[in-house]
C-alpha cells in the first residue's frame, strides 16, 4: 500500500488508562514490518492517572521524521475520548483533517467537582463537523462494554481507522501484530474488537454504532 | 519476549528510545546494569532488568544515582562492560562520584546515559546536563534518531573501554519517550571474568597527574571524533545559512527547511558528538557559511563553544567573523523544549522567508473553540489513592492544632499535595529528601520564636533515596517535627519499580525486606505505624504528635491504589442516599467533590447532588468518612 501524503500525520488522543500508547505501538510495529518509517512522539506526565495522553504517529518511505507534529499538519486525528479530540485541533488541525472520535466523554477532575463545563454531545458533533473535512463518531466504549470491557475501545477505533483506508494497512497487517502482542487468552478477544471496528465502515448493521459527516466514506 | 533481545540480526523494528539504548548496550555485550528510576530514563534499566535471566546479565535498581554509577562503576574495574541511566536531577546526585570516577578512571566500557526532561513534562527543571561533561571532561554523544540511541550507546561503550574514561550519553523527553525504526546489530554471545586486577588500584591521586591524564583521554576522543560518522553536513555547498544542530533538533531542523522550502539556501551540520567538539571538522565547515544559526536543547551549549573555536579560526583561517544566530540572539528560544514551528520561527526571522501553517480564519476559529469549550484535564490522585486520605488527616490535624502549620513536599505522586488535589498543603517543593531536609532546619528555628508546626512527607522510594540522612540529621540536632513517610510499598510515579522495602529485586527475585519501620525506631526517634484509611485515627494521631517535642515518624502504610487492584477486589461498594444528600443547603459546601476531589465521586448538577460514578470508584470506602450528614453509604462488596 502508499501514502498519498508523505508523511502521513497522526494524532492518537485520549486519557491516560485508555489504551493510547498500546493502539499506537501496534499501528506502528504493523507499518515498520511493511517498510515504512515511522516516528511515534508520546506525550503524557507521570503515572497518576487523568491527565490528557497524545500519541503522535508520523509516516513516512523517505525518513525518520521529528517526534512532533508541526503546527496545523496533522492529517488524521483518533479521538479515544471526545474533547480531547478537540484540545489537540487547536494546535495541530486544518481544513482538510479527518477526525474519528470515540462519543463517550471521561469528565475531567474539574468538571466532575462542579467547577467546570463539559459540552454536550451535540456541541461536540457540531464542532467537529465544522473544523473539519470529514468526522466520524463511534459509540466505541459501548461496544466495547459489550465484548466485556471498556478497555477494548482502543482496538475497535484502529479497526475502524483501518476500515477508512485512513492508514496504509490491512485488516490482516493488524490482526498479525495483534497476534504477536497479546498473550493467547486476551487473543481472541482483541481479533473481535478489530473486526467490530472494522464492520462499523463496511457493515450496514455496524452503521448503527456510527455517525459520520458524508454517506461518502 | 522483549524486543531488546530480540535475536535477529538486520531486522527493522519499532523501538522506543530508551529500548534502544538498552538494545546498543546489549550489543556492546554489557553484564551489569544500575540505576534509580527517574522519568524518562526509568525504561532504559527496566527493560535490561526483564531479560536479564535470559541474558545473563545483573541488573539492579539502586537506592539512588550515586549508588548506581558505584554498582556500574565497580564492574567496570573489574573489566566488564556497564551502563547506568538517569534523569538530569539524578546525575546531581551521582556527579559527586563521576567527578571522581573520572580521576581514577576506568578499565571495562562504562556510559552514563542521562535523559534530560526539556520542556519538564514530569521533573522539577529543565536543567541541560550536557555542562556537566564540560565540566568533567567527559566524552559526550547526543542521539537525534533512535538508530543513533542504539548504535551510540554501543560505540561509547568501545570508546570508554579504549580511553579507559566513563563516557556520557544524553538524550532527552523526546527521544526516551518516542519510538521508531531500529536496525538490529549481532547480540554477543561470549561473557567476561570479571577479575580486579590488585596491582592497578583505582586511585585519584596524584590529582594533578590524573588530572592531565584526563585531558590526553579528552584529545583522544577528539580525534576520533574528527572523523566519526555521527558529525556531517547535509545541504548546499556553499547555504545562505547553516545550521549547527544535535539531539532532536536534527530532525526538527531538517522538517523546518522543508516546510520553507529552504533546500537549496539552508545546510545542516549535524554534531553528535557534542563534547570535545571536533575543532577541526567545524572549523572547515564554518567556513561554507557567512550566516550561522543553533538549534539545540535548552541552554546555547553548543552556541557558546563554537563560538570559542570561531574566536580562534578568525586568525589562524584569517576568514571574516561569522553572523550568529541562536539563542544570545532571541532567535532560538532559551526555555522549553524545541520542535519544528520553532525552527521555522528562526528561519523567517534570519531569512524573511513567509510561512503560513493554516488558514488564519481556521487558526482563529479553532482557538476560540478550545478556550470556549474545552475544559482543562488537570492531574489529580487515582481513586482509592492512599496519599488523598493521608493528605487529608494532615489537612485536618493541622487544622485543629491552628498555629498556622504547614507541610514541606517532596518529590513523588504525592508532589501533587501543591494542588488542589493534595489540599494545597505542600508549601515548599525541593529534591529527593528535601522535604525533610527543610523541615530539620525549619524545626531548629524555634530559639528565635519559630512555633509554626511542621509536617515532612515522603514516600517508601524516597526515604531510601536521600530522606534517610534528613531524618539522621533531625534525630543528631534534636529538631522538632513530623515526618510522615507514605509508605505505598513501590514506587509509583515512575512505573511501580520496586525498592529495598518492597521484598523484590529489579530483576523480580525475592529478597530480604528492608524495614522503615525498624529503621526509624533504631535512630532513637518516635514511630508511630498508621492506616491512613483511618482518617478519624490518622487526625488524631498527628494532633497529638504536633505537641510533642522532638522528631516524630508516622508511617502511613497502604499499597499504592493502582497495584491493589491488580490482586484484590474492592472491599465496598459506595453510593450515596439521596435523601441525606441535601445538596447546597447543607452547608458543607460541597466537601466531598469540590474539596476531596476523589474522581469517584461527581456533583450532579442536574438534581445539584453528588453522586457516586461506578466506572471510576474502586470501593476504598474513604470519603463515607468526610461527609457530615452521613450520606456517603458503603456496603461489603
Amino acid at each position: 500500500m502508499f501514502l498519498n501524503k508523505d508523511p502521513l500525520n497522526l494524532i492518537i488522543t485520549g486519557v491516560g488508562g485508555q489504551g493510547n500508547v498500546l493502539a499506537s505501538q501496534l499501528l506502528g510495529n504493523a507499518l515498520v514490518a511493511k517498510d515504512f518509517f515511522v516516528t511515534i512522539g508520546e506525550t503524557y506526565g507521570a503515572s497518576q492517572r487523568g491527565g490528557p495522553v497524545m500519541s503522535h504517529l508520523r509516516i513516512s518511505k523517505k525518513a525518520q521524521c521529528s517526534p512532533l507534529i508541526p503546527q496545523g499538519k496533522a492529517d488524521i486525528i483518533l479521538g479515544l475520548e471526545p474533547v480531547e479530540a478537540l484540545r489537540v485541533m487547536g494546535n495541530y488541525g486544518n481544513p482538510h483533517i479527518v477526525i474519528v472520535v470515540n462519543s463517550r466523554p471521561i469528565y475531567p477532575l474539574d468538571v466532575t467537582v462542579g467547577n467546570a463545563k463539559y459540552p454536550n454531545a451535540q456541541i461536540i458533533w457540531s464542532l467537529l463537523t465544522e473544523l473539519s473535512h470529514k468526522a466520524y463518531m463511534l459509540d466505541a466504549t459501548d461496544m466495547a462494554l459489550r465484548l466485556g470491557t471498556p478497555i477494548l475501545a482502543n482496538i475497535i477505533m484502529v479497526g475502524t481507522l483501518v476500515a477508512l483506508e485512513a492508514v496504509p494497512l490491512t485488516q490482516e497487517d493488524l490482526a498479525g501484530i495483534i497476534r504477536e502482542t497479546f498473550p493467547a487468552n486476551k487473543l481472541e478477544i482483541n481479533l473481535r474488537a478489530l473486526q467490530m471496528g472494522m464492520d462499523a465502515i463496511k457493515k450496514p448493521e455496524g452503521r448503527n454504532n456510527l455517525r459520520r459527516t458524508s454517506l461518502a466514506l | 519476549m522483549s524486543i531488546i533481545n530480540l535475536d535477529a540480526p538486520g531486522r527493522t523494528v519499532l523501538m522506543m528510545g530508551n529500548e534502544a539504548i538498552a538494545r546498543g548496550a546489549l550489543e556492546a555485550g554489557i553484564q551489569v546494569a544500575a540505576a534509580y528510576p527517574g522519568t524518562p530514563s526509568s525504561e532504559i534499566i527496566g527493560s535490561l532488568a526483564e531479560v536479564a535471566e535470559s541474558m545473563g546479565i545483573y541488573v539492579e535498581w539502586s537506592v539512588n544515582e550515586k549508588l548506581a554509577l558505584e554498582v556500574a562503576g565497580s564492574a567496570s574495574m573489574a573489566g566488564l562492560r556497564s551502563i547506568t541511566a538517569m534523569k538530569q536531577n539524578g546525575l546531581n546526585v551521582a556527579s559527586d562520584y563521576l567527578f571522581t570516577l573520572t580521576m581514577t578512571g576506568v578499565k571495562g566500557g562504562i556510559v552514563l546515559v542521562v535523559c534530560d526532561d526539556p520542556s519538564s513534562h514530569s521533573s522539577s527543571n529543565e536543567q541541560d546536563s550536557r555542562a556537566f561533561a564540560r565540566i568533567g571532561d567527559i566524552p559526550l554523544f547526543e542521539p537525534s534518531s533512535f538508530q543513533e540511541a542504539k548504535d551510540m550507546t554501543q560505540y561509547a561503550l568501545e570508546l570508554s573501554e579504549e580511553l579507559k574514561t566513563v563516557v556520557m550519553l544524553r538524550g532527552v523527553t523526546r527521544i526516551s519517550h518516542a519510538r521508531g525504526n531500529v536496525t538490529l546489530g549481532n547480540l554477543p554471545k561470549l561473557k567476561r571474568q570479571p577479575k580486579f586486577d590488585t596491582a592497578s588500584p583505582f586511585h585519584y591521586a596524584p590529582v594533578l597527574q590524573k588530572h592531565s591524564l584526563l585531558h590526553d583521554k579528552l584529545a583522544k576522543a577528539k580525534e576520533h571524533f574528527e572523523t566519526s560518522s555521527f558529525n556531517g553536513y547535509e545541504g548546499p555547498d556553499c547555504p545562505d545559512l547553516m545550521i549547527i544542530t544535535s539531539g532532536t533538533g536534527v530532525a526538527y531542523t531538517r522538517e523546518a527547511i522543508t516546510l520553507t522550502g529552504l533546500e537549496d539556501r539552508v545546510g545542516i551540520l549535524k554534531i553528535g558528538t557534542t563534547w570535545p567538539l571536533p575543532e577541526r571538522l567545524i572549523g572547515r565547515q564554518l567556513t561554507r557559511a557567512q550566516k550561522v544559526m543553533f538549534v539545540e536543547e535548552v541552554d546555547p551549549f553548543l552556541e557558546s563553544n563554537v563560538k570559542e573555536i570561531s574566536a580562534d579560526l578568525i586568525f589562524a583561517l584569517e576568514i571574516a567573523p561569522r553572523i550568529f544566530y541562536g539563542k544570545r540572539s532571541g532567535h532560538i528560544p532559551m526555555v522549553g523544549e524545541l520542535n519544528t514551528d520553532r525552527v521555522v520561527d528562526a528561519l523567517q526571522k534570519v531569512l524573511g522567508t513567509p510561512y503560513d501553517p493554516r488558514d488564519a480564519t481556521y487558526s482563529k476559529r479553532v482557538w476560540e473553540v478550545n478556550k470556549e469549550f474545552v475544559p482543562e484535564r488537570v492531574l489529580g490522585f487515582c481513586p482509592g489513592c492512599p496519599h488523598r486520605a493521608s493528605l487529608w488527616a494532615i489537612k485536618n490535624a493541622l487544622k485543629i492544632d491552628d498555629r498556622d502549620g504547614f507541610l514541606t513536599g517532596d518529590i513523588g505522586c504525592y508532589a501533587l499535595a501543591r494542588t488542589a488535589s493534595g489540599f494545597s498543603l505542600a508549601k515548599t517543593a525541593g529534591a529527593m529528601g528535601s522535604g525533610t531536609g527543610l523541615a530539620c532546619g525549619f524545626g531548629k528555628l524555634r530559639q528565635f520564636g519559630f512555633d509554626q508546626p511542621v509536617v515532612s512527607v515522603c514516600g517508601d522510594s524516597t526515604f531510601f533515596h536521600a530522606a534517610m540522612p534528613a531524618l539522621v540529621n533531625a534525630q543528631y540536632n534534636r529538631s522538632n517535627f513530623v515526618m510522615c513517610i507514605l509508605d505505598n510499598n513501590t514506587t509509583a510515579m515512575t512505573g511501580f519499580q520496586s525498592h529495598p522495602g518492597v521484598g523484590l529485586n529489579a530483576m523480580g527475585l525475592p529478597g530480604p525486606v528492608v524495614d522503615i519501620e525498624s529503621i526509624c525506631r533504631s535512630l532513637g526517634v518516635k514511630v508511630e505505624v498508621h492506616d491512613p484509611f483511618d482518617l478519624k485515627g490518622g487526625i488524631e494521631i498527628l494532633a497529638r504528635l504536633f505537641q510533642e517535642e522532638g522528631v516524630k515518624v508516622l508511617i502511613l502504610k497502604r499499597k499504592c491504589a493502582l497495584l491493589r487492584l491488580k490482586d484484590e477486589n474492592p472491599p465496598y461498594k459506595i453510593h450515596i442516599d439521596p435523601e441525606k444528600c441535601i445538596g447546597e443547603e447543607c452547608g458543607c459546601n460541597r466537601i466531598c467533590t469540590r474539596v476531596f476531589r476523589c474522581p469517584g465521586i461527581i456533583w450532579d448538577t442536574e438534581v445539584q447532588k453528588s453522586k457516586v460514578d461506578e466506572v471510576i470508584c474502586v470501593g476504598c470506602g474513604v470519603c463515607t468518612d468526610i461527609c457530615p450528614n452521613g450520606a456517603i453509604i458503603k456496603e461489603e462488596a
